[in-house]
């Protein structure tokens, strides 16, 4: 089997649309959460949302190609623009490397809707435009990007709700360890528009402290009320390590390990048996013990039963209190189908830069997290290992295990 | 609408839809090397048509718009 390395990542969400930025928003525990009044004007029960930048492409993608592009692809390529330029992999290399990619993405709908809402309002399936079609498919990043980085390897979308991202470099890492592939761009994206979200805040699965939009994300705390929705985009580039090694490329991180698991239960309430098998198998697949692991990235989107039943299964395996754990989500909010890709980065900017970012918001456990070591604040320490969690409607789990290299 | 009426109505619309200086709209000016139209795109300039004035291009009558007069013409003969 071959190890497997990231060399290059990029991202673009509410706490930062660099590596720096977001590396500074982390160290500093910036809230990336703001109150939205168009959502509130448009109806919505609460109103907070990432405040994700949008990105403007015209300088780098022609009209005619952008024109296939909604939100969530526009954000995937300007993380993966970053990501390559981050691996130092150009055009020339592109061209005469076969390189895949596997990318995260769960929705389509204000492409979509708003193709259709043209086709009914003028009676006509031309008016819907040329890019409709391209647009309003799922698997509209990964036809974007294959495109417009000529990439020849595997092309494929990881549909598997907020696990998304996870299972996209799950998957691309075992194509590399599998020697079927030596390079593919992983990731994920979610589009941060009104109508990707709307139905989900009609099930009343968002926080309505809206007085108080950066406190509204507060994972394992006591308090907590519901997710914050959120989105952008976040890439990263692997390769196997022999392939980085013969490039001179910059090693970043390696993937140790990846476990997944399905809970064969509700659509929308987690258990903590599925979960807890996740772990168990991504530690297994890992060689690891729990104890090298020095951080964990939690899945807790800071809703009431979510958490409980993630912080169950960490201490199912971690134990009691054991290993600092904090969800990123205090800070971003929910990203989704992008969290998954977006946490490991969040995650390798800590353990690179020897800190792991407070859960903030963070004031005190309810009875079931109560037992996590929950870090409240921002720890300066070092550590080699992490495990990060994504979990999905639908009961879809995925945990990945990345080393300091 | 008269004629000079859809000239400055449709070329805005079109400059800033394939994003071009509204300036390179100009009568005798080829429609799609100034649009930049691939056989995708074209569908958009069908599209904006339609949407605008209820006119539909059909296909076969397609190929004899080549300038922008004769876009203006088609609209005008066929607008509702």
């Amino acid at each position: 089997m071959n190890r497997v390395v990231i060399t290059g990542m990029g991202i673009w969400s509410c706490i930062g649309t660099s590596l720096d930025e977001v590396r500074d928003a982390l160290y500093g525990g910036k809230s990336g959460i703001i109150f939205s009044q168009e959502r509130k004007d448009a109806g919505f029960r609460s109103a907070l949302v990432g405040n994700v930048p949008k990105v403007d492409l015209k300088p780098y993608v022609p009209r005619n190609l952008r024109n296939f592009m909604p939100e969530e692809a526009q954000y995937g390529y300007i993380a993966t623009k970053q990501a390559l330029d981050n691996a130092g992999i150009d055009e020339d290399f592109l061209a005469t490397h076969e390189v895949g990619i596997i990318y995260g993405n769960d929705s389509v709908a204000e492409a979509t809707m708003q193709s259709l809402d043209k086709f009914r309002q003028a009676n006509s399936t031309v008016a819907c435009g040329s890019g409709a079609i391209f647009q309003s498919m799922n698997s509209n990043i990964t036809m974007n990007l294959a495109c417009l980085f000529k990439l020849r390897g595997i092309n494929l979308t990881a549909s598997a709700a907020c696990a998304s991202g996870s299972q996209s470099i799950g998957l691309g890492a075992m194509l590399i360890a599998q020697g079927l592939q030596e390079c593919v761009i992983c990731g994920g994206a979610e589009e941060n528009n009104m109508y990707g979200i709307a139905s989900f805040d009609g099930i009343q699965a968002f926080s309505i402290r809206e007085s108080e939009p950066e406190k509204a994300s507060r994972p394992f705390d006591a308090g907590r009320d519901g997710l914050v929705p959120s989105g952008g985009g976040a890439t990263v580039i692997l390769e196997s390590y022999e392939h980085a090694v013969k490039r001179g490329a910059n090693i970043i991180a390696e993937i140790v390990g990846w476990g997944f698991s399905g809970n064969g239960d509700h659509i929308s309430t987690p258990n903590v048996e599925g979960p807890a098998r996740s772990l168990e198998l991504c530690l297994r697949n890992s060689g690891v013990d729990p104890k090298q692991i020095g951080y964990i990235n939690a899945h807790a989107t800071s809703t009431v039963i979510g958490d409980r039943r993630e912080a169950q299964a960490i201490a199912q395996l971690f134990g009691q209190r054991t290993v600092p754990v904090t969800s990123t989500k205090s800070q971003t909010g929910h990203e989704m189908w992008m969290a998954g890709a977006s946490e490991i980065i969040y995650s390798t900017l800590m353990m690179k830069n020897d800190f792991i970012a407070g859960n903030i918001n963070f004031e005190k456990p309810d009875e079931e997290t109560a037992c996590l070591n929950v870090l409240p604040e921002t720890k300066e320490t070092h550590f080699d290992m992490f495990l990060s969690n994504s979990f999905g409607f639908g009961g879809t789990n995925s945990t990945l295990i990345v080393k300091n290299v | 609408m008269t004629r000079e009426e859809i000239i400055a109505e449709i070329n805005a619309e079109l400059a800033e839809e394939f994003e071009i200086d509204e300036a390179a709209i100009t009568p005798d000016a080829p429609i799609y090397q100034t649009l930049e139209l691939d056989s995708l795109s074209l569908v958009d300039l069908i599209g904006i048509v339609q949407t605008k004035y209820g006119v539909l291009i059909s296909k076969a009558e397609l190929p004899t718009i080549k300038t922008f007069a004769q876009l203006y013409d088609y609209i005008e003969q066929h607008q509702k």
